[in-house]
């Protein structure tokens, strides 16, 4: 099925090029770095464009399985532009073009035959700011399984509810009310509920968005616990603002500076001995 | 967070590539398109009703801005036009201009005796007010008095509604094969071969029609009939009414199966005019080859004439439906045959004031009376809202009452406009006296309708005007007023006047209010001032719209033309406002 | 004369300002160090000498009339003089003529001389406004001059005489609802001395003719409200059966699926439909679409009235589209973009987000703006008094003609007619019910639109 969202501008002119040029030019630095676990996103030579803005320069990466990478950086270094890319969020902003290639599982996302609505169930996303629909809990969790019809019977879609709160952590404090508004919870319970939502689909990787820059250290904590329990069944890609968040729960790093993809590596490498001087400076605080 | 709930199968992946996915996939996409079309469609219809309004209205509306005259060659005599024998103003004022054109007039048909005929001729052809142009010519030049004059007299409103093609349904054919008249004037025959076969298949059509039809509602009044209960006196009655219609449809069904039976035309049927030798004749039965028919205009000579050189003017509304008899349109088909009939531009419809005969009604008291209406509105609510804004926005305090004001002026915004038509009338017309009918008490009505418009617009523009400007002033020791009118009202202009524009132009289509306040009545004169009685555009329009004329709704569309020009052009300047003085501080 | 009166206002303004400033330059050329520029001192009295022209002249205007008038019924002859209100202005009416000399036919001895005596009040009354005026704007004037000097506070006291000025308009606006409120609730309140408020709010039967003199047949008219009710609620059915999907769909589609270049066509478009003045849509709803209709519902053998409620209805709902739309494109807007992505992020399609996540979060902005749009259509008055009935046929057949709560206004005020008649009376009290539903519909429906915005702001 193709899409005719008139949003999306891939496939362009430079594309085909870029594509060209993949089968030849030797892998940057960044990739194929690990062997533990296999790569489950690979991106080649990704640009990004806002308008005549150029925000992304060649971003090539591997994430692998089953882990948690983190991208830090300074604001508007590009780290979530590029996140968005994952699962073709940036389809839904008119002027954002994007060119090069990235795949799951070794299938092209930016194909054009591929449909951006069953790309978005296979990857999930999580916020900066909670945003649960103004329904109940209970309508919140259910509303993807709904809409993709994975469930055939009213019991079938509780189970995956309970399943997928319980996942997020948040069953025990919201089962005697799921048919309260999802809006009236506090902000890390939303934001539990709207990972809820992710994983009530069924993803095979979860996209967070600097998901607890709107929360309180407490919740934060909550939260990053629960990331860490995550990363055994999904494949997670955190953006984080927090170099203490990224080095808690992230396995992988990669570090972006004015829409360059500058280092990445193992996550106790980069905090520990940086081999880029960016890198360096950033971690020790000289700017950001 | 060790519980069994942590399986990695517990939560169902998609499974995209099944047939159930796939299918699910594509109603999704259905339903998708759907509802987009949906909203195309909503726009559609939005569109279609618009487009269908306007163009309804134009075609509606055009024939109010021509007018259709006569060229005669009058002699103005003295005992006509003078009403004591003399040349001063005073009795030529008082003259009868008509009496020379309908001189004219009984030249051009000297067949016309009988007087019924003369009736029709000098005043259902021309207009009441046709002699007015040839008065103020005479009274400009009374030399011309006694002289040859040519004058182009208006026609009355039918006769022109009919020469644009308004009053009927006209089909004019090129006679086929040659034609014989038995005589010029009276019953005459009229024998072509076969070639008024067409004409009667299409009679015999219609016969056909109208049995279907009676026989289409004779079986519904059948129908119901059975549901009367058996023995209800009503059953007897509708039953015969039901018989009787049946056999007139068969009656009806009969003739029109019998293709070369002629028929007899009356004035139910569509009327057949021959205009051949200078004459028209009107047909009166027809059969295949032949027909009989009575002269309406003479002809010059009886006798045949050759094929092309005769033809026919079928008047699809049968003649008793229409305002114009045959009598009448067989003279003005013969003056424009002559070349006598012009179309004009209608200035009157923008220089005279209302009238009881449409062809001579015109604008000019309505367009005055929303002048003044308008200008009344202009002058009391700028000032109002523009002050109440600066209030609202630069200096009210924060408080229950300002809310209150606040909250009010937003109702006041959504009251319906009739409801201030009741305020005009209790409070400025009962309470204070003010007189009735006139721009003034409208000009009231209307501003306070449109206050609310005003100060919300003003209010976003004095909002839009950033606190640098309003801080820069006090920081070199201006007063709060003096930073606010000085910087702050100058730059928030724009904003305002577009609001204003806009609020004006909804003001200058408002009718309800000013029928409540006695702007309705039928008002000749153009009124001078703003306490003389008068109506308004907009009421013009609903008061010609209930009459029953077809001029009269020609004229009220041509008026809504106007109207929507004038809301046009007020709105372009409002949008042209807005684009050159946007800006982005 | 009373333009006089304004033109003796503005050379009065004029006068006391090049006064004031005048007096305020002299002492600045004295070498004075003024608290005030010049141009405040003569500001300060331009004010100070037209307001009481001004009360002045807001005083006279309500009393004049009523001066005038009782002095020409005084000067007829006792029995002339008319006895009920109704014969009191056609006397009135026949003196108003005569005087400004445009009566038909010759005038009765007495007409004629009340006519003069009407003229030699109105003549009386304007002179005494203008010498009042004169002398209060001189006492005024000899009041405030002495006051100019150099530490004369000039600026401050016309400043805050400007914020007196600008207070008082914007309490014009209370003062309209005020006076609508008023001038409603009163004559309502007469009108149900004389017939019982239950009748009128719960009656079935509309009958408004009452006769002149008691011997007429029909002497009582009857004003049971409910077949107005009926009809009003009909048609506004009608029209939002048309205006509500046609305008909720408009706005769905300009605000999530149209590009920028198709809502520059659109929009202008829905902009156009909304200026149209409603006489327009009333004339196309009697003399187009009532006659489509009669002849659609006679070819399938339905019998319509000639003017239906159903076409008024029908152009009535194109009338408030934009009305509709334009409010929920603003709802829709208002609906925050991170519930489009977090619906989209999930993998729904837009009309999935659109139907499931957008309408939802909007309802109450969207409930509002249909509320809105039921009182516009409830207060319409032209399409209705064009296209729909004025018999008060209690019935719900959108194909037969009903009356209109509006019509029923407009029939009853226009033309002669005596004010304190029930038949009249009856009107207000229309308007009162008209007013207070409207009213009613359109508070709720503002603060649940303010209560929405708060929410997402």
């Amino acid at each position: 099925m193709v899409t005719d969202h008139p949003e999306t501008f891939h496939n362009q002119g430079p594309t085909t090029v870029n594509r060209m040029a993949d089968l030849t030019m030797p892998l940057t630095p960044a990739a194929g770095l690990f062997t533990a676990n296999e790569a489950k996103v690979t991106a080649r030579d990704v640009t990004v464009h806002y308008g005549e803005k150029q925000a992304l320069f060649g971003v090539s990466i591997d994430i692998p399985e089953r882990s948690v990478t983190a991208f830090i950086g300074p604001s508007g270094c590009g780290k979530s532009t590029f996140l968005r890319c994952i699962n073709r969020m940036n389809d839904t902003i008119p002027i954002c073009r994007v060119a090069g290639e990235i795949r799951i599982d070794g299938a092209d996302i930016y194909d054009r035959r591929l449909d951006p609505v069953l790309l978005r169930a296979r990857v999930g996303m999580v916020f900066q700011k909670p945003n649960p629909f103004p329904k109940s809990i209970y309508e919140n969790v259910a509303y993807g399984p709904r809409i993709h019809g994975t469930t055939t019977s009213r019991q079938e879609l509780d189970e995956v509810v309970e399943t997928s709160l319980r996942k997020a952590g948040l069953w025990d404090e919201v089962k005697d009310r799921l048919d309260q508004p999802g809006t009236g919870l506090s902000g890390g319970q939303q934001q539990r509920l709207c990972i809820a939502r992710a994983i009530a689909v069924g993803p095979e990787v979860i996209l967070m968005d600097e998901p607890c820059s709107a929360l309180d250290p407490i919740a934060t904590a909550r939260i990053e616990e629960l990331i860490f329990e995550l990363a055994r069944n999904f494949t997670i890609v955190i953006v984080t603002h927090s170099m203490q968040q990224a080095a808690r729960v992230s396995q992988q790093t990669a570090f972006f500076h004015l829409g360059h993809l500058v280092e990445y590596g193992a996550t106790e490498q980069i905090f520990t001995a940086p081999s880029d001087t960016r890198t360096q400076d950033y971690i020790t605080g000289r700017f950001g | 967070m060790t519980d069994a709930a942590l399986d990695p199968g517990a939560v169902r992946a998609i499974d995209l590539a099944s047939d159930a996915s796939r299918a699910r996939l594509r109603r999704r996409y259905r339903a998708e398109a759907r509802f987009r079309a949906y909203g195309i469609a909503a726009l559609a219809v939005a569109g279609l009703f618009l487009v269908l309004l306007v163009g309804d209205i134009v075609i509606k509306g055009l024939p109010a801005f021509t007018e259709s005259r006569v060229t005669l060659t009058v002699t103005p005599q003295l005992s006509q036009v003078s009403t004591d024998g003399t040349t001063g103003a005073d009795a030529l004022r008082g003259g009868d201009y008509a009496a020379p054109l309908r001189a004219s007039l009984q030249e051009l048909f000297p067949e016309v005796t009988s007087r019924q005929d003369r009736r029709r001729l000098f005043f259902e052809i021309l207009s009441g007010g046709a002699g007015d142009d040839l008065r103020r010519r005479i009274m400009a030049d009374p030399g011309l008095i006694g002289r040859p004059v040519t004058v182009s007299a208006l026609l009355d409103d039918s006769a022109d509604m009919y020469l644009k093609g308004r009053l009927t349904g006209r089909v004019e054919r090129t006679g086929r094969g040659t034609l014989a008249i038995s005589g010029a004037t009276g019953d005459v025959t009229l024998d072509s071969p076969g070639a008024f076969r067409d004409t009667l298949a299409t009679i015999k059509k219609a016969l056909r029609d109208e049995a279907a039809a009676i026989e289409a509602a004779a079986g519904r009044v059948a129908q119901r009939l059975e549901a009367l209960p058996v023995g209800d006196p009503r059953r007897a009655t509708a039953q015969a009414g039901v018989d009787a219609d049946r056999s007139r449809a068969a009656a009806l069904r009969a003739r029109a199966a019998a293709p070369e039976a002629p028929e007899v035309l009356g004035t139910d049927t569509p009327s057949e005019l021959v205009a051949v030798n200078g004459g028209i004749v009107k047909l009166t039965s027809i059969g295949p080859s032949q027909a009989q028919g009575r002269v309406l205009v003479p002809l010059g000579t009886a006798g045949t004439v050759s094929e092309g050189a005769w033809r026919t003017i079928t008047l699809l509304q049968p003649e008793g439906s229409r305002r114009l008899t045959d009598q009448h349109i067989a003279w003005l088909e013969d003056m424009r045959a002559e070349g006598l009939v012009t179309r004009h531009f209608a200035t009157r419809f923008f220089t005279s004031g209302d009238s009881r005969e449409p062809e001579l009604a015109g604008l000019l008291g309505g367009l005055v009376g929303s002048l003044l209406t308008m200008f009344v509105t202009l002058v009391l609510c700028l000032p109002t809202g523009v002050a109440a804004a600066i209030y609202l926005e630069e200096f009210a305090p924060k408080n229950r009452i300002t809310d209150l004001i606040e909250v009010n002026i937003n109702n006041l915004a959504a009251v319906p406009s009739i409801v201030f038509g009741l305020l005009g009338l209790a409070v400025f017309l009962n309470f204070f006296g003010l007189p009735r009918s006139a721009p003034l008490v409208g000009g009231l009505v209307l501003a306070l309708l449109v206050l609310p418009t005003i100060i919300i617009a003003s209010r976003a523009a004095l909002k839009a005007v950033p606190p640098s400007i309003r801080e820069a002033a006090l920081g070199v020791g201006a007063s709060h007023q003096q930073a606010v009118f000085h910087h702050v009202l100058p730059m928030a202009m724009p904003g305002i006047l577009t609001g204003t524009i806009i609020g004006m132009a909804h003001a200058l289509g408002e009718t309800a209010p000013l029928l409540l306040i006695g702007m309705v009545a039928f008002i000749v004169d153009t009124p001078q001032s703003v306490t003389q009685a008068a109506t308004a555009l907009p009421v013009q329009i609903y008061l010609w719209s209930d009459l029953p004329e077809p001029a009269f709704q020609a004229k009220t569309a041509g008026a809504i033309i106007v109207l929507l020009v004038f809301l046009f052009v007020m709105n372009g300047l409002a949008v042209v406002l807005r684009r050159k003085f946007e800006r982005r501080w | 004369m009373i333009a006089l009166y304004f033109v003796l206002m503005a050379i009065v303004a004029v006068a006391a300002f090049t006064v004031g400033a005048a007096r305020g330059r002299r002492l600045q050329a004295a070498g004075l160090r003024l608290h005030s520029l010049p141009a405040y001192h003569g500001l300060f009295l331009a004010a100070l000498c037209t307001v009481p022209m001004m009360v002045a002249i807001a005083a006279w205007a309500p009393l004049a009339p009523r001066y005038v008038e009782s002095s020409a019924i005084a000067a007829l002859p006792e029995a002339a003089r008319p006895t009920t209100g109704l014969e009191r202005d056609a006397r009135l009416r026949e003196i108003v003529l005569s005087a400004e000399g445009r009566l038909t036919g010759p005038a009765a001895a007495n007409v004629e001389a009340a006519g003069r005596a009407y003229l030699s009040a109105q003549t009386t009354s304007k002179t005494v406004l203008i010498i009042a005026g004169i002398l209060a704007a001189l006492a005024a004037f000899s009041w405030g001059l002495p006051r100019v000097s150099a530490d004369f506070r000039a600026r401050n006291r016309f400043e805050t005489f400007t914020l007196v000025v600008l207070i008082a308009c914007s309490a014009v606006a209370v003062l309209t609802t005020l006076g609508i409120v008023s001038s409603v609730l009163f004559e309502t309140l007469r009108f149900f001395q004389r017939y019982p408020w239950w009748d009128f709010l719960f009656g079935l039967q509309w009958s408004p003719q009452t006769a002149i003199r008691a011997d007429q047949v029909g002497a009582s008219g009857s004003f049971g409200a409910v077949p107005l009710f009926v009809g009003t609620s009909l048609i506004m059915v009608i029209a939002m059966l048309v205006a509500g999907p046609i305008g909720l769909f408009s706005a769905i589609y300009m605000s999530e699926y149209a590009t920028p270049r198709f809502r520059s066509l659109a929009k202008p478009l829905l902009e156009v439909l909304a200026g149209i003045p409603t006489v327009v849509f009333g004339f196309f709803a009697a003399l187009t679409v009532a006659p489509f209709i009669r002849r659609a519902g006679e070819a399938l053998g339905l019998s319509v009235a000639s003017e239906s409620a159903l076409a008024a209805g029908l152009v009535m709902g194109v009338m408030i589209i934009p009305f509709v739309s334009s409010l929920s494109d603003d709802v829709i807007n208002a609906v925050p973009q991170s519930l489009r992505d977090g619906s989209y992020a999930m993998g729904s399609t837009k009309a999935e987000t659109i139907k499931r996540v957008i309408l939802p979060a909007a309802l109450p902005g969207i409930v509002s703006a249909f509320m809105l749009a039921i009182s516009r259509a409830v207060g319409e008055t032209m399409i209705v008094v064009m296209a729909a009935g004025l018999a008060g046929n209690l019935t719900f057949n959108p194909l037969e003609a009903v009356t209109t709560v509006t019509v029923q206004i407009k029939t009853l005020l226009t033309g002669d007619q005596e004010f304190d008649s029930a038949k009249t009376l009856s009107a207000f009290a229309l308007g009162f019910v008209l007013f207070f539903f409207t009213l009613t519909l359109n508070v709720i429906a503002l603060r649940i639109v303010r209560k929405y915005r708060e929410q997402y702001d």
